[in-house]
């Protein structure tokens, strides 16, 4: 079976038992599956809504826990609900989608939490570097532009386009060993 | 508030979940308002006068046996969707089933009286208020039945509340038959299972606003 749910059915299970620790766990857990989850389903102008999302999902997960049958898996029980809460904040925006709602299954189908908590941390590393390299490094590095391409559409030449991208990674670098320091 | 207050509240509050929990919410729910739906009928209507001499007969019976099958599937579908992912096509099998039979026997039953009494048996002596004293009763049923949703999961609204309705609506029929003193085969059949079918429908339109979490 999916390492994941095993987890987090583990997590459940010991959650409907009472146990509060397992439940932190498991609900903290959640909360970044879930943030992922509704970031790559809103849409660019949507996308603050996420959090209220993730939140409206914790908490129907929590008053309806009851409704967790637990000869069933776990991350069915909680993609449907998700999902629901997403259909209806569609319905309540009016907003009509686009993109199909049914890539459904992987809310789990691979074990994300370690790709979405990345994610994270390159979101929070690039806020630390300046906002010009920024953007440089975003599109160079994340979107895959090429750097001739970034020149033409930022008006930049190409030389202060590597110039801005080398100073932002140093920058990163730098964060990287001061948080391995802080650690040490 | 911040996502990780929410999780400490919610963590704070944890208490641990019977596994019957669901099924303790789905009695409580439709069982007080059964006693709402009837005391209604025995205040409202009355039982049925003759109802000693009525249990020895074959068609009570049959009326009983009706609405208690579609009575217990609907509120087997009740408890089935309300859970994400809940499907409720056994229950729905089950009651088209038992109305499909209904009809076969009450279309046998037309088949073996001379034609001059078919409309006798359909419309009875209470066809005016069958079909509408089953809806009434059904109301108090509906109202449980959609607060026993309202505290579970139901993902799809328009078919979970169809579910209400529909269980609603027989278990409302199942009580109106201690008043009702037709013995027709085709009198139920027909306006029986309209006063069934009616609640389902209401519930279905109702569903998608009332059932919203």
């Amino acid at each position: 079976m999916n390492p994941v749910e095993t987890r987090l059915k583990e997590l459940m299970l010991a959650s409907l038992d009472g146990d509060a620790r397992s439940y932190g766990i498991l609900l903290n857990d959640l909360a970044r599956h879930l943030r992922f989850y509704f970031l790559r389903r809103l849409s660019d102008a949507h996308k603050g809504d996420a959090d209220d999302l993730v939140q409206e999902t914790l908490m129907s997960l929590h008053t309806r826990r009851a409704t967790y049958e637990t000869d069933r898996p776990f991350t069915a029980w909680l993609h449907a609900i998700a999902r629901y809460k997403l259909i209806d904040h569609f319905r309540r925006n009016r907003i009509r989608v686009t993109v199909p709602l049914d890539d459904a299954e992987d809310l789990f189908a691979v074990d994300q939490s370690d790709a979405a908590a990345d994610r994270m941390d390159v979101e929070r590393l690039l806020q630390s570097v300046p906002e010009k390299s920024r953007d440089l490094i975003y599109r160079t590095k994340i979107e895959g532009q090429s750097i001739a391409e970034v020149a033409q559409s930022t008006g930049l030449s190409e030389a202060s386009v590597k110039v801005g991208i080398h100073r932002g990674i140093k920058a990163i670098a730098a964060k990287l060993k001061g948080r391995a320091d802080d650690d040490r | 508030m911040t996502t990780d207050d929410l999780i400490a509240r919610l963590t704070g509050e944890l208490k641990p979940v019977s596994r019957l929990a669901v099924f303790w919410r789905v009695v409580i729910g439709l069982g007080i308002s059964l006693v709402v739906s009837s005391a209604m009928m025995y205040f409202w209507l009355g039982m049925r006068p003759d109802m000693m001499t009525a249990t020895g007969t074959m068609m009570f019976w049959t009326k009983f046996a009706y609405t208690l099958i579609l009575a217990v599937a609907g509120t087997w579908a009740v408890k089935r969707i309300a859970y994400p992912l809940g499907s409720i096509r056994v229950s729905l099998a089950v009651m088209a089933a038992t109305i499909v039979v209904m009809i076969v026997l009450a279309m046998a039953k037309l088949a073996m009286t001379p034609p001059d009494q078919h409309m006798a048996m359909m419309t009875g002596h209470t066809i005016a208020v069958c079909t509408r004293n089953i809806v009434l009763l059904s109301l108090p049923l509906l109202v449980g039945a959609f607060w026993v949703l309202r505290g579970l999961a139901p993902t799809r609204l328009t078919v979970a509340g169809a579910a209400a309705g529909l269980a609603a609506g027989a278990i409302a029929s199942l009580v109106y038959s201690f008043h009702c003193d037709e013995s027709a085969m085709p009198f139920i059949a027909v306006w029986y299972t309209l006063g069934i079918l009616i609640p389902g429908l209401i519930g279905a339109i109702a569903g998608r606003f009332v059932l919203r979490w």
